[in-house]
């Protein structure tokens, strides 16, 4: 895409700090030469942050490596140039490379636990970049790292510094590898998902300093997602990638709002859109599944999967990449582009979302003050083990035929909540209600088989959820076998009827899960847990784990079966778009506490929880025009060991009153449409408070 | 640390209470047996039961137990039928005769196992790690007899270098020094190339960790991404495999000590054990438990300690 | 994607195949599985392929032992013909070893999966017993067992069970404490699986990846153990040949007769090379897949 026309103003004033031209990445493995990404071209200006979307496979990380001229021993780059500052990289000797590593050239990476090495203080880690690259005493390169881990809001950098990796939170952990990526002042930054894993308030606190800290430093920015909410907030332009391709390209605003590619229009609208909900319409996937790079198509790579192909001019011919007349830098991989109809987001118009939250239908669930706290048991030698106060009076209802969702960061208690349900662990005090039985306090084992059959699970992750040893076939007919009691030949036709109903293929049957993508394995998990036609579907996190192409198409199957099954589902999340559009009744936990309940409508509109409010600014947004002010919260969420005696979520609350937050636990406010909230602010106040911050 | 060590002291000693009761059910528990073997076999079934009687074999067996520990704790390991003298007499001279052996071989196995282990482990599949490992999947695979035979064969019988028996008499053509090298090249073939693949696998893991990619995209040079970074975490996993050989070269030494007529430890076993010899069988069984789970401990310890993980928690 | 369709056809339709189509691709492996099957030719064609009565006596050539044209690998101490007794020795050792080396995995799996899914006091009375086996160095236990029982085949597996055991229970525990919380675990436990079939249907089969490497390893090892229990003069009782009782008759004339010690000890570290470089190909598959 670099064609001089098209070239930014900056680009021709300044040289690009990296341009890539008609680079080729391929891995050589036994099955052959493979190439990721055949030809791709673009360029970056200094200080400007390019943001690269796709689903996982797409080949965005290889890029990334590819950049840093680290692709492991099997990846090579066989083609084309790459140029950082106008130098062919490919040309560079070992220790050129090396001078620019760390230096003009630094990476944030995905999972930054794992990225700091366990054994080595993290002042170490810090100092030596400096030390190495400035030429600077190590008492200088200490002065430097603590002033940057100043500059990514660490409070107390002396004593990060004495720090090993293993002692600090994941944002904590994510602060430090984005300061040691600053520490020479590189020119380019490569970040590959450097929030994904975090929770949503750290990811919103972590990209705001990568938004600010790019000012300031004048660093640009290479961000890579899966995520097109944090892409928009970070990035001035994006690529969109798809089967090693960059299928459009432009000024992140306009793709977002005039995307013309189809497979972004996919993306686009595999998200729910804020404000939409399941009554209103279904979200749209994108079917099938990025191809494999061993056999790479004549035309274009996503005809496979696209609803705007035609096959005599999409697969014959390479896709020339075209201007999108009347837009300066805006290009798609598209031969259609002209002819495909204008794309308009999924709009909520105003009272076209048919409320049903008025009728209420009889509670499948109840839960009743429960609290959950483990105790462990203590040795003769550590003899008082602190308390891990999980659930703490936890009071709830979901009912028959509808949506239940629990949203919360990780250690809210949600986990806890769903172990209770399915008897994994045991109620410490309270009770739980499933239809007439009290199962609170019975173990799963202890469980009868009509309790079993009625509440089923599909769990967040589709690598553990099925066995490998087993077929899908095994593992759907054992399911039918032991709930419905039925005999093997039974449970083969049956198995068969299931597998159609979550949109499988017979053949599927004698498949391992290996063999299978993501979303397919999640498919097989919920045909598994309808196998005994349960009440009640737990579902922690089902969707967490894919891309939002299966997502989109993940969720739409469970809406479908629980309206054909009335199932009630128990949906637990941290994506709160996806509960928007998925969930009737909504509870917003935070350190084992619900702190606010209701209808979706309720939870979602002012008067809103402090905490509530929160989690809704920090939600990542693909939309333009729709991105909101952002609450910071500090710190981090509290050890589940301390006993609180005021408000639990006090400590990082940015609307505390005082020392009664701290002391006083809140009084829950309950409006007569059953929207409850646990805070010392009044309704009426929290309501003004919030409707000024939306202004 | 210093309730863990509190814990790992106190399972020392129920171990070692396990471990006594073992031994003495396995070997003392029909008292008969202990007459009849120190009579031999000529003995009539009266003077068997005379000595029995003589020597309170025919009191209940906890009795005996307690009798025996008390003993042992006070330092009396008992009369060996065998070498026809006290236990105490023969046991430590063949313990110190064993730890020279090990001491020597543990000095050697110690370095060269880090370096050839890193060396290869550095760049997995590279011609280095290839030959190393090869090399050493073919010496740990032949039993120490066998090895024992192939370097009798080369440098006692063909060469003449070296002597063939280690009795380490230094009245003989043989110094004492050379006596030590086949027994010590015989112990350090087998067990370098366990340790030396062990020390591999910890560092081939390591090099793909996240953290070496952290480093290597810093700028630092293959040298200190290897020295700095990935070194010590690759200690970490291996510390405790390479002091578990202490173990080996104390008590796995039999078949070394066999093959040159090693008067050790090891050597000392089997021919009591082979006479059946109990109060030595015994005392030594109870000596090599002793120092495998000190050496545990140490090992456990000394992995806290290089493990900020659990050092700082 | 036919391409793919069809490949991932072929990878259902022979897995076993398939992984000794691999091995061809690991020329150590394959050095290894042609080292263990020649030992394992020679062992199930032994009758045929020995010369001589592996016992028989030759006093004529007690005077010159060394090889010749009638004994290809000369004869030992008691005239008895070297190579036949090495080719029945074979069938000894890999009677027993397999044989002992099966025993260690029943008990070892068995133990393994309730130390690892029950935990709590069950793991703890397992882990104590192994610990304390585990505290005894292998050979002293050995001849510990050996000095106790007396030495016979049976009771060199019996010896074999109580020095391997306790590192089998170590791994499958550990395997076992793993997938006992994965999410498919949980799955049969919601169906209302008893503990026994979530053990052996749900569990057992995922330990199989290590364990195949592992017990390749142990079979040489084992071996070795064998004949060093046959060295020790504790092993099998004579005069029926076994590979280390061979050496430990002959190895006091090594400065006179080299090779009546020499060709059982290239027989065994052969047998066992076999074993090791195998593991090594197979656990490089294992990586692969």
């Amino acid at each position: 895409m670099t064609n001089p026309a098209s070239l930014r103003q900056t680009a021709t004033v300044a040289r690009p700090i990296l341009e890539l031209h008609d680079v080729k990445i391929s891995y050589v493995t036994r099955a052959g030469r493979i190439d990721v990404v055949p030809a791709l071209n673009f360029s970056l200006a200094k200080g400007e942050a390019l943001g690269l979307v796709g689903e996982s496979g797409c080949g965005k990380s290889t890029v990334a490596y590819a950049i840093m001229k680290y692709l492991g021993g099997a990846g090579r780059i066989t083609n084309g140039q790459i140029l950082f500052n106008g130098q062919d990289m490919a040309r560079m000797s070992e220790d050129e490379l090396r001078r620019i590593r760390g230096s003009k050239l630094a990476m944030v990476y995905q999972d930054p636990m794992s990225s700091l090495n366990p054994t080595m203080r993290i002042g170490r880690q810090l100092e030596e970049v400096p030390m190495l690259h400035m030429k600077v005493s190590r008492e200088e390169a200490r002065q430097r790292a603590i002033k940057l881990l100043g500059e990514v809001n660490l409070s107390d950098p002396e004593m990060i510094m004495e720090r090993y990796p293993h002692q600090l939170s994941g944002g904590q952990q994510q602060r430090v590898v984005i300061a040691m990526a600053l520490m020479a002042e590189p020119d380019l930054l490569v970040m590959d998902e450097p929030t994904t894993g975090l929770d949503v308030t750290v990811e919103a606190a972590v990209l705001d300093l990568v938004a600010q800290l790019r000012h300031k430093h004048d660093t640009a920015i290479i961000f890579i997602s899966h995520n097109l909410g944090t892409v928009l907030r970070v990035c001035d332009r994006v690529g969109v990638m798809y089967f090693g391709e960059l299928v459009e390209e432009g000024p992140i605003r306009e793709v977002f709002a005039n995307p013309r590619h189809p497979y972004t229009r996919g993306l686009l609208d595999s998200i729910p859109t804020m404000g939409a909900d399941k009554h209103s319409r279904r979200l749209s996937p994108i079917a099938g599944q990025v191809p494999s790079a061993l056999a790479r198509p004549v035309g274009c790579g996503f005809a496979a999967r696209c609803s705007f192909c035609e096959p005599a001019a999409c697969t014959t011919a390479p896709i020339p990449t075209l201007p999108i007349p009347g837009e300066a830098h805006h290009e798609a991989k598209c031969v259609r582009l002209a002819e495909l109809p204008p794309h308009r987001r999924f709009q909520v118009v105003q009272g076209e979302a048919i409320s049903e939250t008025a009728k209420t239908g009889e509670n499948v669930l109840t839960i009743d003050h429960l609290y959950k706290i483990y105790r462990p048991s203590g040795t003769i030698f550590d003899s008082k083990p602190a308390e891990v106060r999980a659930l703490t009076d936890i009071e709830l209802t979901a009912e028959r035929g509808r949506t239940l969702a629990i949203v919360g960061e990780s250690g809210c208690g949600k986990s806890s909540l769903a172990k209770v349900l399915t008897g994994i662990e045991v109620a410490t005090q309270g009770k739980v209600k499933l239809i007439d039985w009290e199962i609170g306090h019975i173990p799963v084992e202890k469980r009868s088989q009509a309790q079993k059959k009625s509440i089923q699970m599909v769990f967040q992750n589709p690598d553990s959820t099925l066995n490998p040893s087993h077929t899908v076939g095994f593992a759907i007919r054992r399911a039918l076998q032991r709930l419905r009691g039925i005999t093997a030949s039974q449970a083969k036709t049956q198995a068969a009827e299931l597998l159609r109903l979550v949109n499988l293929p017979m053949e599927f049957v004698n498949r391992r899960p290996r063999q299978l993508s993501g979303g397919q394995k999640q498919r097989v998990a919920i045909a598994r847990a309808l196998a005994g036609d349960p009440a009640l579907i737990i579902a922690d996190e089902p969707v967490s784990a894919l891309d939002v192409s299966v997502q989109a198409a993940i969720i739409n199957l469970l809406i479908d079966l629980q309206e054909k099954r009335d199932a009630t589902l128990v949906f637990i999340s941290h994506d709160l778009s996806v509960v928007r559009f998925l969930a009737d009744h909504v509870a917003v936990m935070y350190l084992g506490r619900v702190v606010e309940y209701g209808t979706v409508e309720q939870v979602y509109a002012p008067p809103y929880h402090p905490y509530t409010e929160a989690l809704l600014s920090a939600a990542p947004v693909a939309e333009v025009g729709k991105e909101r002010d952002r609450i910071i919260l500090e710190g981090s969420i509290p050890s589940a060991t301390k006993l609180i005696p005021g408000c639990p979520f006090a400590s990082r609350c940015p609307r505390k009153l005082g020392a009664v937050c701290d002391d006083q636990p809140p009084p829950e406010h309950v409006t007569q449409q059953g929207h409850r909230i646990a805070c010392h602010i009044p309704l009426e106040d929290l309501a003004k408070l919030n409707t000024r911050a939306a202004e | 640390m210093g309730a863990f060590a509190a814990r790992r002291l106190a399972a020392l000693i129920i171990t070692m209470m396990v471990v006594s009761m073992l031994i003495f059910a396995a070997f003392e528990w029909t008292p008969g047996q202990v007459a009849s073997k120190m009579l031999g076999p000529f003995a009539t079934p009266e003077q068997v039961e005379l000595l029995t009687e003589q020597m309170g074999l025919n009191r209940p067996a906890p009795v005996r137990y307690i009798e025996w520990v008390g003993n042992v704790l006070r330092g009396d390991l008992g009369y060996s039928t065998y070498f026809k003298t006290d236990v105490n007499n023969i046991i430590w001279d063949r313990l110190g005769n064993t730890l020279l052996l090990a001491s020597i071989a543990f000095a050697i196995i110690v370095p060269c196992s880090i370096i050839f282990g890193v060396a290869a482990g550095m760049r997995e599949g590279s011609k280095l790690d290839r030959s190393i490992s090869v090399l050493s999947i073919v010496t740990t695979s032949v039993p120490e007899f066998a090895s024992g035979v192939f370097l009798a064969t080369i440098f006692v019988i063909i060469l003449g270098w070296l002597p063939g028996a280690s009795t380490l008499e230094s009245g003989g053509d043989w110094s004492i020094a050379s006596q030590l090298v086949l027994p010590v090249a015989v112990m350090v073939l087998f067990d370098l190339g366990y340790v030396v693949r062990m020390v591999r696998a910890a560092m081939v893991d390591v090099m793909m960790k996240p953290y070496i990619r952290t480093a290597v995209l810093k700028g630092l040079s293959f040298r200190k991404v290897v020295l700095g970074h990935a070194l010590r975490n690759a200690m970490v996993v291996s510390l405790t495999v390479i002091l578990l050989q202490i173990n080996y070269l104390i008590a796995g030494v039999v078949v070394v000590e066999t093959i040159f007529a090693y008067p050790g430890f090891g050597h000392m076993i089997l021919e009591s054990a082979l006479s059946k010899d109990t109060a030595t069988v015994e005392a030594a069984t109870l000596i090599i438990v002793l120092i495998v789970v000190v050496t545990q401990i140490a090992g456990d310890l000394g992995y806290m300690w290089l493990n900020p993980r659990i050092r700082f928690k | 994607m036919v391409q793919a369709e069809q490949a991932l056809k072929v990878k259902s339709s022979g897995r076993f195949w398939r992984r000794l189509k691999l091995l061809t691709e690991s020329p150590i492996g394959l050095a290894g599985a042609v080292l263990v099957l020649f030992w394992v030719f020679v062992a199930i064609f032994a009758p045929w392929l020995a010369p001589y009565d592996p016992n028989a006596n030759n006093y004529e050539a007690l005077a010159d032992p060394l090889p010749n044209d009638m004994f290809l690998l000369g004869t030992d101490n008691q005239g008895r013909d070297i190579l036949s007794r090495i080719i029945w020795g074979s069938r000894t050792v890999l009677i027993v070893a397999p044989i002992a080396t099966f025993c260690a995995y029943v008990v070892g799996c068995t133990l393994g999966l309730l130390s690892g899914y029950y935990r709590g006091w069950v793991d703890a009375v397992i882990s104590r017993l192994t610990d304390i086996l585990l505290s005894f160095p292998a050979i002293v236990l050995y001849i510990l067992i050996i000095m106790r029982l007396g030495p016979s085949a049976i009771n060199v597996i019996v010896a074999v069970i109580f020095v391997a055991s306790p590192q089998i229970i170590r791994i499958v525990r550990g395997i076992t404490l793993e997938q006992r919380e994965l999410d498919y675990v949980t799955a049969a436990k919601m169906r209302g699986e008893s503990a026994i079939y979530i053990m052996l249907v749900e569990i057992l089969p995922n330990t199989r990846g290590p364990l195949i490497v592992d017990s390749c390893l142990r079979m040489g090892y084992t071996t070795i153990q064998i004949g060093v229990l046959g060295f020790l003069g504790l092993g099998l009782p004579p005069p029926d040949p076994d590979w280390g009782g061979m050496v430990q008759e002959t190895y006091g004339m090594m400065s006179t007769w080299p090779h009546m010690s020499l060709y059982p000890a290239i027989a065994i570290s052969s047998l066992v090379v076999g074993f090791s470089l195998l593991a090594d190909g197979l656990r490089e598959i294992s990586l692969r897949d």
